[in-house]
């Protein structure tokens, strides 16, 4: 049996003649952290909304967990837990009974009900809050008690569209942490979507997505290694001897114009360093390792950064208070 | 890899897969229809708004209007606020039938329905709780206000009393069922949260008024009563207040007029000018209780609900 949790192929979706999914194929293997990679309308969460069967495509096949998405809509959402980009919790009922109706609605035996409640409300540190009405809890409160309701069924894969938009750093950091040991403690897949470099940079893969077509897929490292190689930047007491003697030790690498400092360009910056420290003759008063990130990646694919784009909208979604977003 | 799984055949692939498909189903009527009622529960201004209409409607309109209706019937033996009883029983039903269909798009404002929508249960399962769930919250409401049957002036404290109030709640569900349904049909497909108020005022308040809750269906216009003819309510207000006003005494306007009359004046009179008296003063209808047989009722009633929930089940299961 091939290990592909997720398969998809030549998927297309348009809305109105606006084309949002355009001929993407991608596989994602067993127990990998995959994501999504792109600005807002890139076509994250139709790709998403079409593996979790929300929409149909207009043509191409997908399978998650071995099922044909259009074929075995239920086996398929047996299959997943989903964490939505907007809140999708009812706020009348307490934590507790959206647990419950969770549980009942993903037919959890009885007998594990009560066990698995508390076991993911106190994954996620929401124990003593349980009986509390939803409304009155905070953001982040809202996502970490989506992402137990996520997991209470224990699905095949995790689909997580932008887990952590609207959410103050330690609330982001403290979710991350608490992805990153689970997927240490279960046989989990988590494919996720965002528009944050910080938070692709947790994934194995990324695809890049932009404009409904994926136009980069590999490791956040060798991604990031298509953009030629690290820059070191370095003060000393004699610049020019020193670029002298650089040149003649490492003659592979190559020199930026830079008139305070001597920049160069080195493929392994870190691993550069410690020779160059002690190779060279002059006084160093300073030394700088800039690598490259995503965004200088989405930057040389696209010729746009990522988050220009990305602010506007999101902004005008997060805050207006009824604002029901249009998009998919 | 992935065309070989393809061609496995489903029996081979899914050997209970009827039978899930049967637990899924049973499973999401049951709780769909179960946080609908726990949802109303919660909602105390709700339950007390809803409460209190019908009672503002029986006793402010229904003393308002009494001295008109003395014209129609006698006015002494039947009293208006007990032939509008069961027409304010009706509106009860209708309105929280109706209105309790806007919690789906109250779900779809604050996400939850999408939670319900990507969960393993069938769509028709979650329309046919929706409707379950408003139909019996409606039922409880008009139960509630039923308790005011036993006020003396309405239908007094009695053993009949009670037996026409357990007679009516299955009616009032049936009722509660088709306009639940009509409700959910609505809000399926509709996407803007303030548009929904008036959609349902618009469609609301015609099926009220033509449903004969406030006024009897006789003598009425030949265009009226075509419009009253097609509304369903009608027949659901009919059978109502066939149970309702069951024994008792709606006597004509004629009898009444006659009745004012001191009989030694009566016998005075020729009879010539008796019978011209008699042709000139207003032709009014005898008061029924029920103008249509209560077998056209139920079957009207029936039909109606089938319709209404066939097409709410396929509208919701339609969207994305």
């Amino acid at each position: 049996m091939n290990d592909n949790v997720i398969t998809v192929d030549s998927l297309v979706k348009s809305f109105n003649g606006v084309v949002a999914v355009n001929d993407v194929s991608f596989d994602v293997s067993r127990g990998e952290i995959f994501g999504f990679l792109g600005p807002n309308g890139a076509g994250k969460t139709t790709t998403i909304n079409i593996l979790c069967t929300l929409l149909k495509p207009d043509s191409g096949r997908a399978f998650v967990n071995g099922y044909d998405v259009l074929k075995y809509k239920h086996e398929v959402r047996e299959s997943i837990g989903l964490v939505f980009q907007d809140p999708s919790l009812d706020d009348r009922l307490t934590g507790w009974e959206n647990l419950e109706f969770h549980a009942y609605v993903y037919h959890i035996p009885k007998t594990e009900r009560k066990r698995r409640m508390i076991e993911v409300l106190d994954m996620v540190a929401l124990t003593d809050r349980a009986h509390d009405l939803v409304r009155t809890y905070s953001g982040g409160m809202k996502r970490r008690l989506e992402i137990a309701r996520g997991l209470l069924h224990y699905p095949h894969i995790l689909f997580l569209d932008e887990p952590t938009i609207g959410l103050d750093p330690q609330t982001r950091n403290y979710i991350w942490n608490y992805i990153e040991d689970l997927k240490k403690r279960e046989e989990i897949t988590i494919f996720l979507t965002t528009h944050y470099m910080e938070e692709a940079e947790h994934c194995e893969r990324i695809a890049i997505i932009d404009r409904g077509k994926i136009i980069a897929m590999d490791t956040p490292d060798n991604l990031k290694r298509m953009i030629g190689g690290d820059v070191i930047r370095l003060k000393t007491k004699d610049d020019n001897r020193a670029r002298k003697e650089i040149l003649s030790l490492f003659p592979q690498v190559e020199m930026l114009p830079d008139k305070d400092t001597i920049s160069f360009k080195v493929s392994k910056g870190d691993e550069f360093i410690p020779p160059l420290i002690r190779g060279l003759g002059v006084e160093i008063i300073s030394i700088n390792l800039h690598r490259p990130t995503l965004d200088d990646v989405f930057l040389k694919l696209t010729g746009r950064e990522i988050r220009e784009e990305g602010m506007d909208e999101t902004a005008s979604l997060r805050f207006a208070p009824f604002g029901r977003p249009t998009r998919r | 890899m992935v065309e070989e799984r393809v061609h496995i055949s489903e029996k081979e692939r899914f050997p209970d897969r009827g039978q899930k498909m049967r637990r899924r189903y049973t499973t999401g009527i049951m709780v769909i229809w179960l946080r609908e009622l726990k949802r109303f529960w919660r909602d105390t201004p709700r339950r007390i708004g809803a409460f209190f209409q019908p009672i503002i409607y029986l006793f402010l309109l229904g003393t308002g209007l009494q001295s008109a209706f003395k014209v129609f019937g006698s006015g002494t033996t039947v009293k208006y606020v007990t032939f509008m009883f069961p027409g304010i029983l009706g509106m009860t039903v209708l309105f929280t039938s109706m209105f309790s269909a806007i919690s789906i798009l109250w779900d779809r404002e604050f996400g939850f329905l999408k939670e319900v929508l990507v969960s393993p249960v069938p769509r028709s399962s979650v329309a046919i709780g929706k409707i379950f769930g408003g139909a019996t919250t409606a039922v409880m409401q008009a139960a509630v206000f039923m308790i005011l049957m036993f006020i003396p002036s309405i239908y007094g404290f009695s053993l009949s009393t009670l037996t026409k109030a357990i007679l009516l709640l299955p009616v009032a569900f049936l009722l509660a069922l088709g306009l639940t349904s009509l409700g959910v049909a609505i809000a399926a497909r509709m996407e803007s949260f303030e548009g929904f108020p008036i959609v349902m005022n618009f469609i609301l308040l015609p099926l009220f008024f033509l449903s004969g809750a406030m006024f009897p269906l006789q003598g009425l216009p030949e265009w009226l009563e075509i419009l009253t003819k097609a509304n369903p309510l009608s027949y659901g207000v009919d059978l109502l207040r066939g149970i309702a006003l069951k024994g008792v005494n709606l006597s004509s306007a004629q009898a009444s007029l006659a009745g004012k009359i001191p009989g030694e004046v009566l016998s005075k009179i020729p009879p010539d000018v008796l019978q011209k008296i008699k042709a000139s003063a207003p032709q009014v209808p005898k008061l029924q209780s029920q103008i249509y047989p209560a077998w056209l009722d139920v079957v009207v009633m029936v039909g109606f609900v089938v319709v209404m929930m066939a097409i709410a089940v396929r509208q919701f299961s339609k969207q994305d």
